[in-house]
């Protein structure tokens, strides 16, 4: 009686192994693996939205064409991600000192409910002064966020509060507007000045 | 409040600088080091503290929670990025420490976080945390505040 108990359970598990291996394959490398060029971020100048500035100015896209862009998704009320995501991006701008100048870098908040231009502007204040923060209406960063193919999602609390998973990925597009690579989140700082570089370098071959 | 403010003052001036003053307390053997946190903008924020938690004995030991007069509700936390990049958090349970082995607390791992906080977390000043072990344990150590820009305990 008690074999059998053990032996159904042991087949039960397998089953269970099995099923997470096809399922974990079918949205990995089978048919349900997303498609690599839907991921692919849009480029500046095919994208879509209306955000205002941490100085209270209206921006979209337009504003960032022209100028190479580094850009980051997040949110104010982070404790962890976002503080150290803008203190790297931060010390980047610092390595790379003059070259940074024309760089345009932007913090785009996920969570507008609570990341007023104010909240923004007191939050970018604290790290690199190149640090642009932009806000807006909820159905405007969803443009913005769609166009990064960024993901971001509400998740509730303990105690009534939330906070926000987002992609802490930070998206390097040359002055033309085209997409060129991404710094993921924990990637050594080594690797991460040598791609800004590269963002800087797309400014020239946009421009011929 | 202003306990908490002398007590810090004095942590500031024993440790004269960024060093934490590793704390023992009760019967756990657990030392803590390299503590440090971010100051936080006022007091609607949640703030983070990062340190590394050896264990010095020869038993294991587990942690189960913390306890700050600053904050309401203090959890270790976790994040977590997925391979399409999207970070999240969540409550990361008991942790269990072998013996000799250590646990970091870092940016983008394992923090300490310090929801509903009672004060703000002002820079240069420390607040106390309370490490919660197995079989009733403690470890209270002074986590110094640094800025909101700092990376790491040096900054």
């Amino acid at each position: 009686m008690r074999r059998r108990t053990i032996a159904g359970y042991g087949a039960a598990g397998a089953g269970a192994i099995a099923l997470t291996l096809f399922v974990g394959w079918w949205r990995v490398d089978g048919p349900g693996a997303p498609e690599p060029i839907g991921q692919r971020p849009m480029a500046l100048t095919e994208m879509d939205f209306r955000l205002t500035d941490h100085e209270g100015n209206e921006v979209g896209p337009e504003t960032l064409i022209g100028r190479p862009t580094m850009a980051f998704f997040g949110f104010t009320y982070c404790p962890d991600v976002c503080p150290t995501t803008l203190s790297d991006i931060s010390g980047w701008l610092d390595d790379l000192g003059d070259e940074a100048k024309q760089l345009n870098v932007v913090f785009i908040t996920v969570d507008p409910e609570r990341d007023t231009v104010e909240a923004m502007a007191e939050y970018v204040s604290y790290f690199h002064p190149a640090i642009r923060g932009w806000t807006g209406p909820e159905g405007q960063i969803a443009r913005i966020a769609d166009g990064f193919r960024a993901a971001y999602e509400r998740v509730p609390t303990e105690g009534g509060d939330y906070t926000m998973n987002h992609t802490a990925s930070v998206f390097l597009f040359g002055a033309a507007g085209r997409f060129v690579t991404m710094i993921d989140y924990h990637e050594p700082r080594e690797f991460a000045v040598p791609k800004i570089r590269r963002a800087l370098e797309e400014e020239t071959e946009g421009a011929t | 409040m202003k306990k908490i403010i002398m007590t810090g003052t004095l942590a500031a001036l024993l440790t004269f600088g960024g060093l934490s003053v590793p704390a023992l307390a009760g019967p756990v053997d657990a030392v803590v080091e390299s503590a440090w946190s971010r100051a936080s903008i006022g007091m609607n924020r949640p703030g983070a503290a990062y340190m590394t938690i050896r264990n010095t004995g020869d038993e294991p030991v587990t942690l189960i929670g913390l306890s700050t007069p600053l904050a309401m509700m203090p959890e270790i936390h976790e994040t977590k990025t997925n391979a399409e990049g999207v970070s999240s958090m969540s409550a990361a349970g008991e942790i269990a420490i072998a013996p000799g082995e250590s646990v970091a607390l870092e940016p983008g791992g394992l923090h300490a976080m310090l929801m509903r906080l009672q004060q703000p977390m002002t820079e240069g000043e420390t607040f106390p945390l309370t490490l919660l072990f197995v079989d009733g344990g403690e470890v209270t150590v002074e986590v110094p505040i640094l800025g909101i820009a700092a990376r790491g305990p040096e900054d």
